[in-house]
């Protein structure tokens, strides 16, 4: 028997009152795969990532997690299954009451029971991994660069080098060298760690370096999965038209033409 | 427009509300007393609710006390005022003055900060966060504060207490004359240990409430900045509407024969 892919979305819908986001999204990732999501802004990338951690409620649809339905799932179990996951929030996210290296060290303090000083030397050498000295570690956030926040948002997911790891943008935000170094950084958790990896970039450059495969989501559905060799001849005008970053083409964006 | 639809439709929401609110508390109350404990973060809240609403206490006790025993002596200058005045002053502030205007004011300045301290973290995504880091944020936010609000409160209003009784003395002796040693035994003798108990109890229910409503709100403020004031406001009215309930319902508990 084969084992189970490591997640399986399968008829996952939802909406916002009369807006509908997801329309039926079926997807896999196997196990120490790579897959990048593309797509418009506001397609509802981010909220598909939440439904799979169960912090937006879906409205129809399975989500399973090694083989185990986690729809609806709620007390020791979802804590249990939650483990397993690192995310990194498009908004950063960080505890602002909290220093940076606190921040970094805070999934191997309260929820793996970590003495504080060995979880703040692991916290210091994840930052170190993002381009961040031990002085940034005793900023508080709020004194941080949105792009020095993405970092250490980064290095928030990682450090408890979780099974499964959420990208939600790593790149945004943050200079074509710096950006380089995250895209490595994320392409050696998933070879090295032998994580999974779900992401979610509009930077090509970013998706071609760190997918396996990619997929692209418009109007609530996924219209393209397929390897990253094969995104430049998909035969889908709306793939080519967003890879290349065109205005003319199927995708119209809903705006006033002067 | 149906007028008794519309009467329907405001007291299904009432009650959906109360709904919530209950499930709330229920939550927060089970992962209060479950562990682990959050000793530390414990301590932090005690610190900022309670040492840190000091002078905002003491002050509302001080002008209390003294305003209370002014006006008894005028009210009661017929009979014998001496004696009124030193009774009725340390029964009005430890029954009722004391924890009902201390709650109120605490109300006002911790319910206000734990609302847009959690709203806050709601809206920029933080809630979220912790979950994704094994953390409940019931056990890590809601429970650290409902304990320390709850233990905090009735160490104010016993400070509170004092200081209202000093505030009456001070203008019992100062200004209207009375011998001081008559003044402090008129207070002593009245004085039953159920006026005070009571008004400790009450402290410890309108601490649970003020944190209970920050949270409340807090957790449920969406919309950015907007949506983080209004769980503000909406967290001090409710806090002190309750308190203002809670306050006659456990006095009906205690003195209702
Ligand atoms: N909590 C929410 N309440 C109401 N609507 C929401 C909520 N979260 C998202 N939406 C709506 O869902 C849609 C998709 O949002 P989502 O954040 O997933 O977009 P996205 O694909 O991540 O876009 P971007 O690339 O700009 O981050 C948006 O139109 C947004 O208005
Ligand atoms: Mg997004």
């Amino acid at each position: 028997m084969t084992a189970p892919p490591k997640i399986s979305i399968r008829g996952l819908r939802k909406s916002f009152g009369s807006k509908l986001v997801l329309d039926g999204i079926d997807l896999d990732v196997e196990r120490g795969e790579s897959l990048v999501i593309i797509g418009g802004s506001g397609s509802g990338k981010s909220v598909t990532l939440k439904c799979v951690l169960g912090l937006i409620r879906p409205d129809a649809g399975s989500i399973r997690i090694d083989g185990t339905e986690v729809v609806g799932m709620r007390g020791d179990a979802r804590d249990e299954m939650l483990r397993k996951f690192g995310m990194l929030f498009q908004g950063a996210a960080l505890f602002d009451s909290l220093k940076v290296w606190e921040n970094v060290a805070f999934g191997l303090i309260e929820g793996r029971h970590m003495p504080r000083a060995k979880a703040r030397e692991v916290a210091l050498q994840k930052l170190a991994q993002v381009g961040l000295g031990v002085e940034v570690g005793e900023l508080s956030p709020a004194e941080l660069s949105g792009g020095m926040q993405k970092r250490v948002a980064l290095a928030r997911a990682i450090a408890a080098e979780p099974e499964i790891i959420f990208f939600d943008e790593p790149t945004t935000g943050l200079d074509p060298i710096m950006a380089d170094v995250i895209n490595d950084l994320i392409v050696q958790c998933v070879k090295r760690l032998g994580a999974t990896a779900l992401s979610i970039t509009h930077d090509m450059a970013s998706a071609r370096k760190i997918a396996d495969r990619i997929a692209m989501l418009y109007k609530g559905r996924l219209i393209w999965v397929g390897p990253v060799k094969d995104i430049d001849h998909s035969q889908n005008a709306h793939v080519d038209q967003f890879i290349n970053g065109r205005a003319e083409g199927p995708i119209q964006m809903e705006v006033l033409r002067p | 427009m149906n007028f008794l639809a519309l009467i329907g439709r405001v007291i299904l929401d009432g009650l959906e509300t109360a709904g919530r609110m209950g499930m709330f508390a229920g939550n927060g109350v089970r992962h209060a007393v479950l562990p682990p404990f959050y000793f530390r973060l414990i301590g932090r809240q005690m610190l900022a609710i309670g040492y840190f609403s000091l002078p905002v206490v003491g002050l509302t006790a001080l002008f209390t006390g003294m305003v209370l025993a002014l006006q008894i002596y005028i009210g009661s200058a017929r009979f014998n005022a001496e004696s009124a005045v030193a009774t009725i002053v340390v029964i009005g502030i430890t029954r009722e003055l004391g924890p009902v205007l201390g709650g109120l004011m605490v109300a006002g300045r911790v319910s206000a900060a734990i609302a847009a301290e959690i709203g806050t973290m709601r809206v920029t995504e933080q809630i979220d966060a912790l979950v994704t880091l094994s953390t409940n944020p019931f056990k890590y936010l809601v429970a650290p504060r409902l304990w320390a609000a709850t233990i905090t409160l009735p160490l104010l209003v016993l400070v509170a207490d004092t200081i209202g009784v000093m505030g009456g003395y001070l203008i019992g002796t100062q200004k209207l004359g009375f011998n001081a040693g008559s003044y402090l035994k008129n207070t002593l003798d009245f004085l039953e240990t159920a006026d005070v108990v009571s008004g400790l109890v009450k402290a410890a229910v309108f601490g649970f409430i003020i944190a209970l409503m920050g949270c409340y709100h807090g957790f449920h403020s969406k919309g950015g900045a907007q949506g983080v004031g209004r769980a503000t406001t909406d967290a001090v009215v409710s806090a002190s509407i309750l308190i203002l309930i809670a306050n006659y319902i456990v006095t009906e508990l205690f003195f209702a024969k």
